[in-house]
């Protein structure tokens, strides 16, 4: 065996582990000279990449990845297990951790010139507890890293606008406690019946439980359900969210929106059918279907609040709100194309809505202005920015041909297949909500002063801010095309295991 | 009827031509005359590539080509038919006329913005070539959005506040008919599990109960908004406050009738002609679509704006397409389908003399332009032509479409339908006869010389007159438009060709 396989074989310990490393060893970096961190952090996060990558691959070839902590068997020992469903996630994670990486070069000098080394340490603990509440298959394991990542949310956060960013953190705080708390207790009360830990343990054990009507684990559920709730914005539960998104730095309102709620779904998803059972779920409780229309309720509530704002973050928080909508509707359909369609939306929202928050950064670095009645001439003085924003927009929108409209025909035909009509008269009256809210902003980038914008000249942001911008947006015009490879690859398996018996660790 | 089909990228590359130049133009935004040099280049190749696939066509083949596949059993694909090409021909062919005049219109008045003008124009020719040649309900879906979208900033092109309400409102319409689209879209899909056109009607949409049958044909009704039917019409004529060259390609020709176009790709290739007989839908629809024939008539005789008025009259005329296809009758569909690209020649004409009007005189109301032939007598008859046409006087082609709209509806013996008919040709006449008696027999205010509009806009506007007339006596040559119809008619009926 060589050092190379040696190496490959931990592979999915060391995607959590690096990050945590290089982590802590940031003031180091940050001692020796200031600059080398951003490049310190753009390292790990194309090893990061690399190894997710690999991760999926292996996945995807010769099926899921079970690694044992120590040597130690389950269900005693923690596991790490990766299958189609996290593997696609992390990818995600260490797919636009890079981007924004890339993008925070400039964006952090200029908004935190004195907390470069703080920031980017948080900002590889941040990653590090994504990847591993996503790559664990032991729930204790998984409350661990929900906290770290969550602590370091609340410092990226704190680090935002004066005053109102430590706030914003305040409140996202309680609020996250209280999550953190519901969950913590659901997972005490699964210990308490069923003395395991590890989650396809928990799988086969908690059947017999809840034939008989166990009402712990009924309890555990809802615990679940509602502290979960919270950690993805779900409607009513959403009240941090603007906030937090708003007053964040910029970079970190783009890693924020585009993974924490990402991973808070993949959390719920998997608790729902790899912890209990898609029959539990769907049938017993019909937890599902209450998920389905307070989904339905967020998808529209959260598109008219956006209307409402004329903070752009704070429009993009909101949108944030009713897109999280699209992805749990998806899920609680409990049919595949519907499945298919919300677990393509996790991969579609993260494109779209990092580009945007992206963009609204880079127009933040540029003019300092958020208020979208003031982006007057922007077309002209940032060509590519706003180009972004225009793709990226019309993607929310669910134009054909971006990535936003592959997912919306999935969640309507889904719906349909449920006899859903209404479902699909929400998903379409939310697509013309977001017309509203983004054309307005369209309007004041191009049109109505042609003679004030005469004499602006152009003025792009820089290199490094540009990058990222635009390969998100590529990639909001290549997926809405080739959306055939992730579905056929990853998704059309993933949601018949799901749906089918529940796969996994 | 089997037809046999051939794999091509021709119909790719002719959608893509006008893409590639909008990037072209926007790049040499600075150098006027490359920028619209381009756009000649664009326009030319796009025609040619059209055409050149005529010949297959009228062979009685299909021309295919699958772009990408987007989702699995929902491609992105391209498949050339009759009717498809007549579109696409008809479009791509007047690009080259609007071209021409839309430099000299935009020169004289000296625009803003254009570069940006020219970039929409090209996207929009793209998209509208893309709906002819689209093989299915997804592929026809995108780029009928994308039509919306690049003619919206044509639209607010002024930037007033006049400007850019009128715009809000024509996307407030245009969207909504794109989410309903896509509502029905979705049904189908679910119903039948494809959408791809066929000269039958897509299989298995007879299965559907009535009432959900229904809702999906109302549904997809609303998604031919911009087809302008009454109630769904006013965007259109709010429209008319873009510039005039887009108001006449694309508020005349493209962006309208890509909307009668998808009426007649959904009623006869997704519907078809027997699921619209047993289900009593095309009787219905007829009815429905005479409101608009009538009423948009009468609307247009209260208009002064020269612009609106014409607009109107499109509403109005828009309806006589789909009133032909719903007839199903061998003589009323051929009708329809002709009529697109009679009215568009003559249309057309009459948009440019607005606009020529606009330019030379700085005249758009019908109550200024007392004696106006004295100074623009070209420009006026040419306007006569045009005008003529539209009421169905021969030679100029309207009278063809007309004849043959009556023969659909003499067939059934619906004496509603007929009255429909003629009551509509005398008010076509009683909203052109005064602009013509207006501009020729009326006393000017003070004494006019003669001046007409640049060449660059005179040229296309009496070449569109003198192709009104041709068509109108030569209406059965080879190859013309007769001839295409008449393959895409014995397709959807299954009679030979």
């Amino acid at each position: 065996m060589s050092g190379f396989d040696m190496i490959m074989v931990h592979i999915p310990l060391l995607t959590v582990v690096t990050p945590l490393i290089a982590g802590f060893l940031m003031p180091i970096v940050g001692w020796i000279d200031r600059k080398l961190c951003w490049y310190w952090v753009m390292a790990i996060m194309f090893v990061v990449l690399l190894m997710a990558s690999s991760n999926l691959y292996t996945v995807i070839t010769t099926g899921t990845i079970h690694y044992e902590l120590g040597g130690w068997k389950p269900p005693v020992g923690i596991e790490y297990v990766i299958d189609l469903l996290n593997g696609f996630v992390c990818l995600i994670i260490a797919f636009i951790g890079l981007m924004v990486g890339i993008y925070s070069k400039e964006s952090i000098t200029k908004e935190l010139p004195n907390k470069i080394i703080p920031f980017y340490s948080v900002f590889l603990l941040l990653i590090t507890g994504l990847m591993g509440m996503t790559i664990t298959g032991d729930i204790f394991n998984f409350y661990v890293f929900l906290e770290i990542s969550s602590l370091s949310a609340y410092a990226l956060i704190a680090m935002g606008d004066r005053g109102d960013g430590v706030v914003a953190s305040f409140n996202y705080l309680i609020m996250g406690t209280v999550a953190a708390s519901f969950i913590l207790l659901g997972i005490g009360y699964l210990y308490a019946v069923t003395g395991s830990l590890n989650m396809a343990d928990m799988q086969n054990l908690l059947p017999d439980l809840y034939n008989n009507n166990n009402k712990v684990v009924l309890a555990a559920l809802a615990f679940f359900m509602v502290g979960f709730s919270i950690k993805v914005g779900l409607f009513p539960l959403h009240a941090w969210l603007p906030d937090a998104y708003t007053h964040a730095p910029s970079t970190a309102s783009a890693l924020i929106a585009g993974l924490m709620t990402k991973v808070g779904v993949y959390a719920l998803i998997r608790f729902m059918f790899c912890v209990f059972t898609p029959a539990f779920v769907f049938d017993i409780t019909r937890m599902a279907e209450i998920l389905t229309w307070a989904a339905a309720l967020a998808i529209i509530i959260g598109s008219v609040l956006a209307i409402a704002q004329s903070d752009i973050k704070r429009m993009l928080a909101y949108s944030s709100i009713s897109q999280i909508g699209y992805i749990l509707l998806g899920i609680g359909l409990a049919n595949l194309i519907g499945m298919q369609g919300g677990l393509l939306h996790i991969l579609n929202h993260a494109f779209m809505k990092c580009a945007l928050f992206l963009v609204a950064g880079a127009i933040f670095y540029k003019t300092g202005i958020r208020n979208i009645y003031q982006f007057k001439g922007l077309g002209k003085k940032m060509p590519v920015t706003t180009l972004v924003f225009l793709i990226a927009g019309l993607s929310m929108i669910g134009i054909p041909g971006t990535v936003g409209f592959t997912s919306k025909y999935y969640l309507a035909l889904g719906s349909l297949e449920e006899g859903m009509w209404i479902f699909v008269i929400v998903i379409l009256l939310s697509s013309l909500l977001n017309i509203v809210y983004f054309w307005r902003v369209f309007d004041n980038i191009w049109f109505g002063h042609p003679h004030e914008v005469e004499h602006i000249k152009q003025d792009e942001a820089p290199v490094s801010m540009l990058i990222p911008m635009v390969i998100l947006a590529a990639l909001c015009i290549f997926f809405g095309l080739f959306a055939y490879y992730p579905l056929h690859y990853i998704l059309e398996p993933l949601s018949e295991a799901l749906i089918g018996s529940g796969v996994g660790p | 009827m089997v037809t046999e089909t051939v794999n091509s990228m021709v119909p790719a590359l002719a959608v893509l031509v006008s893409m590639v130049a909008s990037v072209l133009i926007l790049a040499f935004g600075k150098y006027p005359n490359i920028r619209e040099g381009w756009t000649f280049v664009a326009a030319f190749t796009k025609f040619s590539l059209v055409i050149s696939m005529l010949p297959l066509i009228l062979d009685g083949k299909v021309i295919t080509y699958t772009v990408v596949k987007m989702l699995p059993n929902l491609p992105i694909a391209f498949k050339v038919d009759a009717f498809g090409i007549l579109f696409a021909i008809t479009s791509s062919f007047l690009w080259i006329f609007v071209t021409s005049y839309s430099i000299g219109y935009m020169r004289t008045l000296k625009e803003h913005a254009q570069t940006r003008y020219y970039f929409c124009f090209a996207i929009a020719l793209s998209s509208a070539i893309g709906i002819a040649f689209s093989a299915n309900l997804i592929t026809l879906f995108l780029f009928y959005e994308l039509l919306t979208i690049s003619t919206y900033p044509l639209v607010a092109h002024t930037e007033t506040a006049e400007a850019i309400s009128s715009g809000r409102k024509y996307l407030t319409y245009l969207m909504i008919a794109g989410v309903s689209l896509l509502f029905a879209i979705v049904v189908v899909y679910n119903a039948t599990g494809t959408t791809e056109f066929s000269f039958n009607g897509i299989a298995g949409l007879e299965t559907l109960e009535r009432t959900t049958l229904i809702i999906l044909f109302i549904a997809f009704m609303i998604g031919c908004a911009k087809a302008a039917f009454m109630p769904l019409h006013a965007w259109l004529p709010a429209a008319m406050v873009a510039p005039t060259p887009v108001s006449a390609l694309l508020h005349a020709v493209a962006v309208v009738k890509a909307g009668v176009f998808t009426a007649i790709r959904i009623i006869l290739y997704v519907f078809g002609v027997d699921l619209m007989e047993t289900s009593g839908l095309w009787l219905n629809m007829a009815y429905f679509v005479s409101i608009t024939i009538i009423l948009a008539s009468i609307f247009a005789m209260t208009q002064n704006n020269l612009k609106k008025r014409l607009a109107y009259s499109t509403v109005s005329q828009l309806s006589y397409v789909v009133l032909g296809a719903v007839l199903i009758t061998q003589h009323g569909i051929t009708g329809g389908m002709l009529h697109i690209p009679y009215h568009a020649f003559m249309k057309i004409t009459l948009f440019m003399c607005a606009g020529a009007l606009i330019v030379t005189a700085k005249k758009e109301n019908i109550s200024d332009m007392n004696g106006i032939a004295r100074q623009m007598p070209i420009t006026m008859l040419a306007f006569t032509v045009g005008a003529l046409g539209m009421i169905g006087m021969p030679p100029v082609g309207g009278y063809i479409t007309k004849w043959y709209l009556l023969l659909g509806a003499a067939e059934l013996e619906n004496m509603i339908l007929i009255g429909v008919l003629l009551i509509s040709a005398v008010l076509n006449a009683a909203y052109f006869f005064p602009v013509i008696y207006v501009a020729f027999f009326k006393k000017p205010d003070k004494e006019l010389k003669y001046k007409e509009a640049p060449l660059t806009m005179l040229i296309p506007l009496v070449l569109t007159a003198i192709i009104s007339i041709i068509i109108g006596i030569w209406p059965d040559a080879p190859g013309l438009f007769l001839d295409i119809v008449n393959i895409a008619v014995a397709n959807v009926t299954g009679g030979g060709i």
